[in-house]
């Protein structure tokens, strides 16, 4: 098939390369270097999509960043990617794209109905009519909306491609290389400083691959090559291009997203679709340019009609025509460009300039080229559904308000051009203060906030030599302060068409008796009526302006559509635009895919994994692991069909029974080292710490300020000035900053150290009656009796030649040791156990069982110490020390703390002795009475007692100490169960503790 | 991102720290008769100002020292940062 579009020559693009691509399932082809835009449009494609609330036909309006229209839905690499720019794909072999929001195809589109229903759907529609009655919004409206607006669809499967994160520092970062960002990376870059320059596009050097200049003695383009391939060749420089800086934030950190791999076919599998790069540059340049406005006329959303500038992007990089007969419709000299271009390419182009006749260099070259130029003229209307056939126009007058006749010209294409705004987004997100500026009709970065400099175009400078002189000045400033170096550079002299003067008209008027929609912004469908009626219904914050119509939302974020709304706004008002002010600018300031913000931490990449030196021994036993933070912990051994339930009983009942072994690797461990380790300790601590003697543990509670408990565990005097601390596996890295905090900041004169052991041991808890047994076998040479290693005793000793801890210490309330090696012999220590222990039958015990021992001892763990709970609340009020001072003992004396209707902890036991408590049950008097029911108070765990083989939970409710053995019931409306209970002592088995000490 | 100067290490990204709270706050002395009022002064009320604010941080992924930083709470500027027991 031919393409009608293609010009012969002209463009960037290689015509030896042909690539065919599938649009709407029709078959075309286009050429390397092409965009899909640049390829639909050199096959005549004009129609890509529908608008997000008229549904109206949607063509191309831009031929990059600022096209507000041209969104598909992509499908590569067997993934279909919603609102894809078709102005920023580029081309690849077998590329797929489908047109978003019509259906049933963009041709016939059923929702264009609500274009004529339009008159009914105006600023505010959805906030007036769907307000009422309540009801019918979850079920009615909202579905309705949501299947009408919208553009693409998002995949449900997960996004299998792989994205990077990149950390990187530089000198100068410098965003855009355009004239102004390539001056200033060069003359930095000279000067010795580590540069970063980024460009979104393909294609480095901006304005100078599409603007007719000389610089030097070379073309505007050969100069932009020349300086990028030297720059390309420096040490100290890094050029990126489809990289796009997005986002400005705290201490000059910038981030920035570069497609790696979105223009090939196929992404290879190590290969990243897009690297995120959080640079933090000591100062950043921002030369990211400018971006043509809109002029406002009726039907200016028609296809066909774009920016002038895109115009003659697709002519200049893609030889590609946007139509045969276009009509140039201007306030300014830049689009005279447009149409010589068109001219020189043997397409004769009408001007309509709005200004009065008036002469500049482009303007005598158009007419020396005998280009026909209407001036005082506008555009009023486009005539044309899914594409431009004619243009109504008319002569206007001096005060812009009154059309004269209207005629009738037959067109295909429609150029605007309404002069040029700065793309202030980075400057803005910094920070920075922004000002008007009044010469260009547009805000320009003022005062800044952080090390940024604005350069070039973005910061309201049009003028090619100005641009450069400012930009080589603003390089070589920068990176002097930084490198010390002083090799400044001379700035190329520039070729270039000097310009009048614009005018400062942008609005059409409508003519008598017409209706125009008169659009705004085009990705939005806010029309100057919208505007209208959202300040005569009260709107004057721009903030609210924009809310209520949505003007300058959504993915393009009105790059093409906010000065003009402000400019619509101050008219209204009577206001200067200044006074009106501007809306927030926030990144990102293009889309970024959810992908490249995660990077490679998804699924179990999220966060570490923590493992024991036992691990593999727990994988090849059956273990079924659990998270415990970010450690991974045994919670069961399974065998055969064994459900959870069963293992867990199974385990416990032999811990009661027999012996057990459970991997407490994961518990904090704490190293206190100093003269006056037992001081702080004391201070730490509730209880008592001076008297501790060596070779004894003791169990202590430590608060918060406010009186909570904190975390609880047993710490043991090693030596003299050395105690070694375990806390919970959930509290470790807490628990270690608080003591930080103390030594360091409140009591700084204590002599004392602390670090965390937490991985440098190995531990293995071994509980049951036969314990004592097993550890005689394992440590021969030991006296382990009662009298040796008595109750809270601690020894060192050899374990086959390998340096070991005892601790005589329980959680399981049976009597129990836990003994530690240094974590390269975990494992050896762990197979030695098995090994010896299988003579008393040794079974090893996950969480669930070391669970269920606990409870039904009494023990509290993290369910009770759960940051709301104080000693009183948990019976470790006995902890209590009244001689000394510790860490929130002033709490103590609360009111609240104290009173008799505060919660306790107490043990449950269905009155059936079948049915289990769920966790987070409510505890009530009466099951049936009226809500709310009055709470007493909630369980917080739950077990399968296997000394009295019934259900037992744990549970803090009011005055618990006199409701034992009452009558209550545990409510659960979660899983709808009322269960009649008895409250009962927490401590159901083994109360005075004989076990731990026999 | 803040970038957050250590007293002991020099630059650091944020990420490295763990905010600690009103670094103006003084805990009372150990074993000191106070009332309630100033008990509570010190355990729950902070002030929630805009401007400079002078806070600890925590080099938790360093070398694990507490230090003051001197934040603007606004504008996230950092104006100084100093040992634990250095004064403004």
């Amino acid at each position: 098939m031919s393409q009608n579009f293609r010009l012969e020559k002209e463009g960037l693009i290689n015509r030896s390369k042909k690539i065919s691509f599938k649009f709407n399932g029709k078959s075309y082809f286009g050429y390397e270097g092409d965009t899909l835009a640049s390829a639909l449009i050199a096959n005549g494609v004009h129609l890509v999509g529908r608008s997000f609330k008229y549904h109206r036909p949607r063509g191309f309006f831009g031929a990059g960043v600022d096209d507000p229209y041209a969104l598909v839905q992509l499908i590569r690499n067997n993934e279909s990617i919603p609102n894809v720019k078709a102005t920023e794909q580029e081309l690849f072999e077998g590329l797929e794209a489908k047109s978003v929001n019509c259906w049933p195809n963009v041709n016939f589109d059923i929702g264009g109905i609500n274009n004529f229903l339009r008159i009914f759907l105006p600023a505010g529609f959805y906030y007036k009519t769907f307000m009422w009655p309540k009801s019918f919004w979850y079920k009615i409206y909202e579905p309705f909306i949501r299947k009408a607006a919208g553009f693409g669809v998002v995949s449900h499967e997960p996004d299998k491609e792989r994205y990077e994160h990149k950390y990187e520092y530089c000198d100068l970062l410098i965003t855009g290389s355009g004239p102004s960002g390539l001056a200033s990376a060069y003359s930095a870059a000279k000067n010795g400083a580590k540069v970063i320059l980024a460009e979104d596009k393909p294609r480095f050097g901006g304005s100078l691959l599409t603007s007719d200049v000389n610089i030097g003695n070379e073309s505007g383009k050969e100069w932009a090559d020349k300086i990028i391939t030297e720059l390309k060749s420096m040490p100290n420089v890094v050029v990126k291009n489809r990289a796009q800086v997005f986002g400005y934030y705290d201490h000059n950190m910038l981030v920035m997203s570069e497609r790696l791999t979105e223009h090939l076919p196929k992404s290879d599998k190590f290969t990243p679709k897009q690297k995120l790069w959080y640079i933090r540059a000591k100062e950043v340049v921002i030369s990211s340019g400018s971006i043509e406005r809109p002029l406002v006329f009726g039907n200016n959303d028609t296809p066909g009609v774009l920016l002038s500038s895109a115009a003659k992007e697709y002519m200049k990089v893609y030889g590609v025509l946007v139509g045969k007969k276009p009509i140039i419709f201007t306030n300014n000299d830049s689009a005279y460009e447009t149409a010589i271009e068109f001219k020189k390419n043997g397409v004769d182009p009408i001007v309509l300039d709005s200004r009065k006749e008036l002469s500049s260099d482009l303007i005598k070259e158009a007419k020396s080229l005998g280009i026909n130029i209407k001036f005082e003229y506008v555009v009023v209307n486009a005539n044309g559904y899914r594409k431009v056939k004619s243009a109504d126009i008319a002569k206007i007058s001096d005060d812009k308000t009154t059309l004269g006749k209207i005629e009738n010209i037959v067109c295909d294409c429609i150029c605007v051009s309404g002069f040029w705004t700065p793309t202030i987004h980075l400057a803005s997100q910094s920070g920075g203060k922004t000002k008007f500026n009044e010469e260009i009709d547009a805000f320009i970065p003022s005062k800044s906030k952080q090390n940024e400099t604005t350069v070039g175009s973005a910061n309201g400078i049009f003028n090619l030599q100005d641009s450069l002189n400012t930009s080589f000045e603003a390089g070589y400033n920068l990176s002097k302060k930084i490198t010390n170096e002083d090799n400044k550079l001379s700035v190329p002299t520039v070729v270039e068409k000097k310009n009048s003067k614009h005018d400062k008209f942008w609005c059409v008027p409508l003519p008598k008796g017409k209706k125009y929609k008169r659009f705004l912004d085009f990705q939005n469908d806010v029309a100057v009526s919208d505007i209208e009626i959202a300040i005569k219904e009260g709107y004057r914050s721009i903030e609210h302006v924009k809310r209520y119509t949505t003007l300058g939302m959504a993915t393009d974020q009105g790059k093409t559509s906010n000065l003009n709304g402000l400019q619509l706004v101050s008219n209204i008002e009577n206001k200067l635009v200044p006074e009106v002010g501007h809306t927030t600018f926030r990144p990102p300031y293009t889309p970024v895919s959810i992908g490249a913000i995660v990077g490679r931490e998804v699924g179990k990449h999220s966060k570490p994994t923590r493992k024991s030196p036992m691990h593999s021994w727990h994988e090849k036993n059956n273990a079924v692991f659990v998270d415990a933070g970010l450690w991974l912990r045994p919670r069961f051994y399974k065998r055969g069909n064994e459900t959870l339930f069963d293992a867990s009983k199974r385990e416990a009942e032999n811990v009661r029974k027999n012996v057990g072994v459970c991997d407490v690797t994961t518990l904090g461990k704490i190293d206190v080292k100093g003269p006056d380790a037992a001081e702080f300790l004391n201070r730490v601590y509730t209880n008592a710490w001076l008297k501790l003697p060596v070779g004894k543990a003791r169990y202590g509670v430590m608060l918060r300020e406010d009186g909570i408990v904190m975390d609880d565990g047993t710490t043991t005097r090693v030596s003299e000035n050395h105690y070694h601390m375990t806390t919970t596996t959930a509290q470790a890295a807490n628990v270690l900053s608080h003591l930080e905090y103390y030594l360091q900041i409140v009591w700084p004169e204590l002599n004392v150290n602390v670090v965390s052991t937490t991985e440098q041991w190995a531990g293995a808890a071994i509980a049951g009656p036969k314990s004592r047994e097993l550890l005689q076998k394992l440590f021969p040479d030991t006296d382990c009796s009662n009298e040796g290693l008595p109750f809270m005793g601690f020894i060192e000793t050899k374990l086959f030649g390998v340096y070991a801890r005892i601790f005589r210490i329980s959680f399981s309330g049976e009597l129990a040791y836990e003994v530690n090696v240094e974590s390269d012999y975990g494992n050896f220590m762990w197979e030695k156990i098995i090994e010896i222990g299988n003579e008393f039958k040794i079974q090893p015990y996950g969480t669930e069982a070391l669970s269920t021992l606990r409870i039904e001892m009494g023990h509290v763990a993290g369910s009770e110490l759960d940051g709301r709970t104080t000693p009183f609340d948990t019976s470790l009020d006995g902890l209590l020390s009244k001689k000394k001072d510790f860490i929130g003992k002033r709490s103590m004396q609360k009111e609240a703390f104290i009173s008799s209707k505060r919660e306790k902890i107490v043990g449950v036991v269905p009155l059936d002795k079948k049915t289990s408590i769920p966790e987070g049950s409510y505890i009530v008097k009466d099951a049936n009475t009226k809500l709310p029911n009055p709470k007493l108070g909630h369980v917080s765990a739950s077990c399968w007692s296997v000394e009295y083989n019934n259900p037992f939970s744990l549970a803090i409710i009011k005055d618990g100490k006199n409701m034992i053995g009452q009558k209550l019931f545990a409510l659960s409306p979660l899983k709808n169960k009322s269960i009649p209970v008895e409250i009962v002592s927490s401590h159901y088995v083994d109360p005075k503790g004989e076990r731990v000490r026999s | 991102m803040l970038y957050i100067k250590c007293p002991y290490c020099g630059i650091r990204a944020q990420t490295e720290f763990a905010y600690g709270g009103d670094a103006t706050v003084k805990r009372p002395e150990l074993n000191k008769e106070i009332t309630d009022k100033e008990w509570d002064e010190f355990v729950y009320l902070r002030k929630s100002l805009r401007g400079k604010h002078l806070e600890f941080w925590h080099h938790i992924s360093g070398c694990r020292q507490w230090f003051k930083v001197q934040r603007d709470t606004a504008t996230h500027e950092i104006f100084k940062t100093l040992k634990p027991h250095e004064e403004l």
